[in-house]
């Protein structure tokens, strides 16, 4: 059966990334189409009307929005290596933590890189709660990033590399090995991983791609 | 089927614990629902949910599951009969998109022009509106929802945008604003009227005139201080 897979991403963005990995894993065959985020093509415009935003995954001439609802799209779609688990409280779990990476993580990083001088010390506290919640988490096995990779081990790209290099870039210390040892341990280790490694952003491109957002928030 | 333990705790005119209300009402499920007051956490509720401290949380056979989403597809995963997210994966990835865009496009919209004045409550209503003529075009003209193609049946999409029904009308009394214009939105009329009358929605509902008292008092409160937290 010919299957029409397209990804509309853009390098550098750690959504874009979490669905070429997630592809990969399933071992799914796909056109990839870079998109310059200060000059978004009439396709991206055409398949994601609402938010115009990557990444989009077009399967069959149908688009689909959004990562994390991509990803279990991804998941329902081809069933070899499931990122999700079978059973339905597995499944909660697994989608309550890579909703609390996405809606409270990556918000509370944003907000401590982007803060002015006078807010940055609430902020960085705010994304430290985060950071332990997420260590707890790990400590209680809620992701692992072990030889598998689930929906919050694929979630957490954005804590294991986009936030240190972030932290690096921007001179704000969030995730240090003192304050949060495993975490730190479980990310070295992380971005080790042969399959996560190929769809990391080097660091040029990620200041490119930094520089990109820059300019679309002016 | 084995009867295991169910319980739900939920806040009376919380929309994000009413619905999984609904949709264990849908799936016959019995439940023994424990009231929170939110105002005044129970030792319970942050033991249950430390990360958010938030009502619902679902308790069932001893497992616990928070966030109102995350339950209605743990319902819907646990519970197989009458299904509430349909079979195909493009259909189930477009009811998820809209009902995550209603919640951060029309309830925040709508929240933040009830507890705003002046300019930021215009520009909060002008965001509501714009998001409920997507919602229109798309969700309440679109296949799954009560009354499409003849459906009587209450699926995800119902049960995720169901607060619009009846809270949302509440804020705009209280908030001496319109949002849903019938004659603009006509087919989101005619499904709150569908939905407000299914037999398992009739009965289910917060009381509105209590509603109107809570969210006078609440508008009052939030709009004297910073932008509130507790988004109820």
């Amino acid at each position: 059966m010919a299957e029409e897979v397209k990804l509309f991403g853009a390098c550098g963005s750690p959504f874009s990334s979490r669905i070429q990995v997630a592809l990969k894993l399933k071992g799914i065959s796909y056109e990839y189409i870079e998109e310059d985020l200060t000059n978004k093509s009439p396709l991206l415009l055409k398949y994601n009307p609402i938010h115009k935003k990557i990444p989009v995954l077009l399967h069959n001439g149908k688009s689909i929005v959004e990562s994390l609802v991509i990803l279990e799209y991804i998941d329902e779609t081809w069933k070899a290596n499931p990122i999700l688990p079978e059973d339905p409280y597995d499944r909660a779990t697994a989608r309550f933590w890579a909703k609390y990476i996405d809606e409270k993580c990556v918000a509370a990083a944003g907000k401590a890189f982007w803060a002015k001088e006078k807010e940055r010390e609430k902020a960085v506290e705010e994304a430290w709660d985060c950071l332990k919640t997420l260590e707890g988490a790990l400590k209680d096995k809620k992701f692992a990033g072990g030889e598998t990779l689930g929906l919050v081990d694929i979630a957490a790209n954005f804590i294991a590399f986009w936030l240190r290099s972030f932290q690096e870039i921007f001179g704000v210390e969030l995730l240090t090995e003192e304050k949060f040892p495993d975490l730190f341990k479980w990310s070295e280790e992380y971005v080790e991983h042969p399959i996560i490694k190929e769809y990391l952003p080097s660091r040029d491109e990620l200041i490119v791609f930094l520089n990109k957002r820059l300019q679309n928030l002016k | 089927m084995e009867s295991k333990e169910v319980k739900l705790l939920g806040f009376w005119v919380s929309p994000f614990s009413r619905r999984v209300e609904w949709a264990l009402k849908v799936k016959g499920v019995g439940y023994e629902y424990i009231e929170e007051d939110i105002f005044n956490k129970s030792n319970l509720l942050l033991e249950l949910n430390p990360v958010h401290k938030k009502v619902p949380v679902l308790v069932h056979d001893g497992k616990v599951i928070a966030e109102s989403f995350i339950l209605l597809e743990y319902v819907d995963e646990t519970w197989k009969h009458h299904p509430l997210l349909p079979q195909d994966p493009h259909q189930r990835a477009l009811a998820r998109f809209w009902a995550k865009f209603c919640e951060e496009k029309v309830f925040e919209t709508a929240w933040n022009a009830l507890c705003s004045k002046g300019e930021e409550k215009q520009k909060a209503l002008e965001q509501c509106k714009e998001a409920m003529e997507k919602m229109e075009e798309e969700v309440f003209k679109g296949k799954q929802i009560l009354g499409s193609d003849g459906r009587s049946n209450l699926g995800y999409l119902d049960i995720a945008v169901g607060w619009i029904s009846h809270w949302l009308p509440v804020f705009e009394e209280v908030g001496s604003m319109q949002i849903l214009d019938p004659l603009q939105f006509p087919a989101t009329a005619a499904w709150i009227d569908r939905f407000l009358n299914h037999p398992l929605i009739k009965d289910n509902l917060p009381p509105r005139e209590k509603m109107l008292v809570y969210f006078h008092q609440r508008s009052q409160e939030l709009s004297s201080t910073a932008q509130g937290w507790i988004k109820v």
